[in-house]
């Protein structure tokens, strides 16, 4: 039946297409338009503002990483460094300091742990869009031609990777569970006392509720919670909770940004008072 | 109250063609489309332009309005910086038949390559029944007008024509997701993996997420984190999850 919707000669998708010179909006089929784009509004400078963003704290965690310095001040320990899984950690009054990894690890213990954390960031999938974005203009922006001359996305290595988010996520889950740990002894004093609360206490309450709920927000997590089911009435709680996770996904853009600056403050303060800079005041 | 804009429309067919100038008068309360129709009227009679209910529920009228793919009805006047040009195009991802008219077809060709709806067994049409909870997550995506401006937007394919023989676009990945999750569709009873073909037919790992066809969705259809996303996790259940996998081996051993 002719429904005037069939394919015409050159405009059916060809197996093989234009040469990528010629492709895209400069495809001879298309509107001859010679402008890349022709947006008038400053279209780049969300990307930018994303990617002076990312990089800074990509300086600022790789100094700290490396730094294996100032990362303990009794009771409370950066998030960079917890849990210490190798030996050359300083002792940490009933903290996550487990020397799995033995005295062979020389290097900062930083970089034993951090690898979790920073692949479930860099699989994310709000940070995909970011970094694409803002990093490899791919695109820069909302119809604004891409730079490059062949794209494939995430259909083969490495990119295709990016589906191992869900494992990052299980091991990112494991890492809030013991930052909130560590976030509980920092209601102790620095003999081990329970009953103390300094403004350190604080700053490590509010990076852990923000890690938490940057964790649960994510796609993998509502996923797995409810979203494949296909009938959510036969699953009335796990219906629900897909909801929970769902208002909350919905501002996993603002809690990624929330939590990457809430992690990075809360170390930066450990940094500060370990280092002898700042005191942390105490409430009781 | 009434002012002079200045328009630049493209004009031209698939040979070749020009942005042209044009100053049209414009009154409290039009959109682009009441402006494109006034030129119509008055200064380039032959201008070739798509549209029908004037309503943003057709999805006729899609074009790109300063650089941006919208709807020409559904964009106010006074919703762009005054003073400025008005820059109208084709949607710049499809073939142009002629000024502001281009050749959608290659959307109706993906929309074949999506299997149907496969009725449940047993049950005649008239006898479906299904509660809200179950059907909700589909009814977000019918809600699409098949305006194509989140296919125009895709980068894949505006900045890729070879992609075009691989990838669905969202329009047809959010098809897709909308009968995977649909509570009645039989597909995987007749031997047919929806979220296995989403990724190896229907080229969902093309997508990477970048959220333009969300961002110029008229309709304001979630299609990245309610549609390719939740897809792409079920790919990830198929494929890259050997937990999903062993334990759904284990549930029907002992079914």
């Amino acid at each position: 039946m002719a429904t005037g919707t069939d394919p015409q000669a050159g405009t059916a998708p060809a197996a093989g297409g234009a040469s990528p010179a010629r492709g895209g909006v400069h495809h001879p089929s298309r509107a001859a338009i010679g402008a890349r784009h022709l947006r008038p509004d400053r279209w780049w400078l969300a990307p930018a503002v994303t990617a002076a963003g990312l990089f800074a704290f990509v300086v600022y965690s790789t100094w700290r990483a490396f730094a294996n310095d100032a990362y303990y001040a009794a009771p409370y320990v950066s998030p960079f460094y917890s849990p210490c899984l190798a030996e050359n950690c300083v002792p940490m009054k009933g903290g996550a300091d487990w020397e799995v990894f033995g005295a062979w690890w020389g290097l900062s213990p930083a970089l034993l742990i951090l690898i979790f954390p920073l692949g479930f960031r860099l699989t994310c999938y709000y940070y995909r869009k970011a970094y694409y974005r803002g990093f490899w203009a791919s695109p820069p922006a909302c119809a604004v031609a891409e730079p490059h001359a062949k794209y494939t996305g995430e259909t083969r290595f490495p990119l295709i990777l990016q589906n191992v988010h869900r494992y990052f996520f299980y091991f990112a889950v494991v890492v809030a569970g013991i930052l909130t740990y560590d976030t509980a002894l920092g209601f102790r004093d620095e003999r081990g006392e329970w009953g103390h609360m300094g403004l350190g206490t604080l700053v490590l309450l509010a990076n852990i509720a923000l890690i938490w709920a940057y964790t649960l927000s994510c796609h993998s997590c509502r996923h797995i919670v409810g979203g494949r089911i296909r009938t959510f009435s036969k699953h009335p709680v796990r219906y629900r909770m897909w909801g929970w996770v769902s208002a909350l996904n919905a501002r996993h853009m603002l809690l990624a940004w929330a939590s990457l600056i809430s992690v990075a403050a809360a170390d930066f303060y450990v940094y500060l008072v370990a280092s002898g800079a700042f005191d942390d005041p105490r409430f009781f | 109250m009434s002012y002079d804009a200045h328009f630049r429309v493209w004009r031209g067919d698939a040979a070749g063609g020009e942005l042209a100038d044009y100053t049209v008068a414009v009154h409290d309360g039009e959109v682009v489309l009441d402006v494109i129709h006034r030129l119509q009227a008055t200064e380039a009679t032959d201008l070739a332009v798509r549209w029908n209910c004037k309503a943003g529920k057709c999805g006729s009228c899609s074009a790109e309005i300063n650089g941006r793919p919208r709807l020409m009805c559904m964009t106010r006047m006074s919703s762009l910086p005054s003073g400025e040009t008005v820059t109208v195009t084709p949607m710049r991802a499809f073939p142009v038949v002629r000024d502001l008219v281009t050749d959608v077809s290659f959307n109706y060709a993906k929309a074949r390559e999506v299997p149907a709806f496969v009725p449940p067994p047993g049950l005649a049409p008239g006898e479906y029944r299904m509660k809200q909870e179950d059907v909700g997550r589909s009814q977000e995506f019918r809600k699409c007008i098949e305006c194509f401006l989140c296919q125009d937007t895709c980068h894949v394919v505006r900045d890729h024509e070879e992609n075009k023989a691989a990838f669905a676009g969202p329009r047809f990945l959010m098809r897709v997701a909308e009968l995977d999750m649909h509570p009645l569709d039989a597909a995987a009873e007749t031997g047919l993996d929806r979220k296995r073909a989403a990724q190896e037919e229907h080229g969902l790992g093309y997508c990477n997420i970048t959220k333009c066809c969300t961002e110029v969705c008229p309709e304001h259809i979630k299609i990245t984190d309610n549609a390719l996303i939740p897809l792409k996790e079920r790919a990830v259940d198929r494929k890259y999850d050997p937990l999903v996998w062993l334990g759904n081996k284990i549930r029907r051993r002992g079914a």
